[in-house]
């Protein structure tokens, strides 16, 4: 690897055309929103400025994000994007196995101190020192703070690295740690989803790449021009929602319509993704449009927040199964017992002592005599 | 502004003149209070659990929109009425602090909290005279109406805030929420089950509120709509 070589002497070392380089320009700018100059503005970033190096790290992860990442809609875009990281390390894809393969991270953390990007896939188990995920003979841990420390930045990508995924999921055995909880002083992007939508992936990476800074981030440190609106906000189905259709079941009439999957406990409504705006495989579809319901997989602790096919969650903290519908009515039920209980009291001490109970009529005479 | 009045303990026998409790603000307060806790508790069940469906074409059914509308609306005008029934807390004088600020710290009210524990437990038949607020049910409406408005309050924007989005002002106030939260299906969890608590609330107040003024020896409900508080012997 050349220092100071430019991403475009590096892409087109590697047989990649100018016009494919400015087609990929394109693709990337749109997906950032820029406007019509944007095209200009990446190409002449990627010409001129050095190559950031990229290390991809797997820690405790399923590899979905990779897959996802392969899967790229436009392959020009994950052509060129793969390209340029499998110059660096993913050890996934790339060439080099083995301590051959190690060498590199431990290169590009003594050559660009300070200056390389740091992409996360999956989250660091804490438990046991580590033990839960081991790679090249040694804990994770110990190779992410290494590679941490001196990052540029660190995206962390999908829900594992984000929020922890299913492997934090209640009760989280391997104390497995989302990426943001372990830094402190390198920038981390958060990149949610399980997985994320490959055009997010390939979009955040080209930002950092093209601009080298990080994107505009929202409290969640999710990129905002990915993350800034619901699955609900953009879902084709909306106007069903609106209107109040709601399929019911799963092979009812409004079903066959394509109503509302609201009822069916679509997590569409509090999930910050792109899914439908971009959709999944080259805009193809995405899980509301094949007729399923979102499940919520870029949020925060979604494993827990079941069951994915009723409207309101299970609430374990109440030791049995049940919801928010279920525990406000359990109370209000025992409230209207101790209501009826205490009015039953009433009407049968008034009743059995046969006198008022207010208006001092109920005071005992002092005596008799009084009382005449 | 008619002086802060502490709550009072009155003698136990003898005829006592009428005192002003509710100013008009405050009557106004509860009464529109009342009406948006009824609308927001509808609408919000049926937002969390939508009617059956329609049938019919979206260019022309807009139930859902219409319920929700009026959620937010009625959200906004219960918003702008606990800002108000601060500002009356503050402003009004007579009893219109206590709702806030129980005097927990005053021997009276100690002892009247005791008694009216004693009183609902029938365990005595002479209830309690007194200018206030009944001890009890201002604990339970500081617990079970102010804490869980608060919280309907904050949520609800923070749930408004999602839909208008980053750049507008609801998310600038409210935004916070969201983050506080991570997984926002908690908030809008957390807003329901404050609605169950003040719909509990509901019941009961309106229970006690009969009770006290057809057993007590003062005047509840006629209180709440003429603003005097007349009592028996």
């Amino acid at each position: 690897m050349k220092k100071g070589e430019t991403f475009f002497e590096a892409i087109k070392g590697r047989g990649v055309s100018r016009r494919d380089f400015l087609g990929f320009c394109g693709v990337m700018a749109t997906y950032m929103g820029l406007g019509p100059d944007g095209v200009g503005l990446v190409a002449h970033a990627l010409e001129t400025k050095p190559r950031i190096p990229v290390l991809w790290l797997h820690g405790l992860e399923c590899t979905c994000c990779s897959e996802s990442f392969l899967r790229s809609g436009h392959p020009l875009a994950s052509d060129i994007v793969m390209t340029m990281i499998s110059l660096d390390y993913d050890d996934t894809i790339m060439a080099a196995a083995g301590h051959q393969a190690e060498q590199i991270v431990e290169d590009i953390i003594r050559d660009y101190k300070g200056n390389y990007l740091l992409a996360v896939e999956g989250n660091v188990p804490l438990a046991g020192d580590g033990m839960a995920c081991i790679v090249g003979g040694r804990p994770f841990k110990d190779q992410f703070h290494e590679a941490a420390r001196h990052a540029k930045a660190i995206i962390a990508w999908g829900t594992c690295a984000s929020s922890g995924c299913v492997q934090a999921a209640k009760p989280n055995p391997t104390k497995a740690t989302p990426i943001h909880k372990l830094v402190t002083h390198v920038p981390v992007v958060n990149v949610p989803g399980c997985p994320p939508i490959a055009e997010v992936m390939t979009g955040v990476i080209t930002y950092m790449l093209t601009y080298d800074r990080i994107p505009e981030l929202d409290r969640l440190r999710r990129p905002k021009m990915f993350y800034s609106q619901r699955v609900h906000d953009k879902c084709y189905r909306r106007a069903h929602f609106d209107a109040g259709q709601f399929v019911e079941s799963w092979d009812d009439e409004g079903a066959r319509q394509g109503w509302c999957l609201y009822k069916m406990g679509c997590r569409g409504p509090t999930t910050y993704n792109a899914c439908a705006a971009m959709e999944w495989n080259e805009g193809v579809s995405f899980p509301i449009k094949s007729g399923h319901g979102c499940i919520g997989c870029s949020e925060e602790g979604f494993w827990d927040r079941g069951p994915f096919y009723e409207r309101l969650p299970n609430m374990m903290q109440w030791g049995v199964e049940s919801n928010a519908d279920k525990v406000g009515l359990a109370a209000g039920a025992a409230l209207a017992g101790g209501i009826a209980v205490q009015a039953g009291a009433t009407l049968l001490k008034r009743i059995v002592t046969g006198r008022k109970l207010d208006a001092g009529l109920d005071r005992k005479p002092e005596s008799e005599e009084e009382f005449k | 502004m008619q002086p802060r009045l502490p709550y009072t303990i009155l003698p136990d026998t003898g005829p006592l003149p009428d005192v002003q409790m509710y100013g008009t603000g405050i009557r106004f307060w509860h009464w529109s209070n009342a009406l948006m806790v009824v609308v927001l508790s509808v609408t919000g069940y049926f937002i969390g659990t939508p009617p059956p469906s329609s049938i019919g074409d979206t260019s022309v059914l807009y139930w859902m929109g219409w319920i929700r509308f009026i959620h937010l609306a009625a959200g906004y005008i219960f918003g702008v009425l606990f800002l108000m029934r601060i500002w009356l807390a503050l402003t009004a004088g007579g009893v219109a602090h206590q709702l806030f600020v129980p005097a927990i710290w005053r021997a009276s009210w100690l002892r009247g909290f005791m008694k009216q524990i004693e009183w609902n437990l029938l365990l005595t038949n002479r209830p309690m005279r007194y200018i206030g607020l009944n001890p009890l049910g201002n604990i339970v409406m500081l617990l079970m109406f102010v804490i869980p408005s608060v919280v309907l309050v904050l949520t609800g924007f923070a749930m408004y805030a999602e839909v208008t989005g980053h750049e507008s002002w609801q998310y600038l106030l409210f935004g916070w929420m969201s983050a506080l939260f991570g997984n926002t299906l908690d908030m809008h969890i957390l807003h329901r089950l404050a609605m169950w608590v003040v719909l509990s609330f509901a019941m009961a107040h309106i229970y006690i509120a009969v009770r006290e003024d057809i057993l007590s020896r003062q005047t509840t409900v006629s209180a709440m709509l003429s603003g005097d508080r007349l009592y028996r012997d």
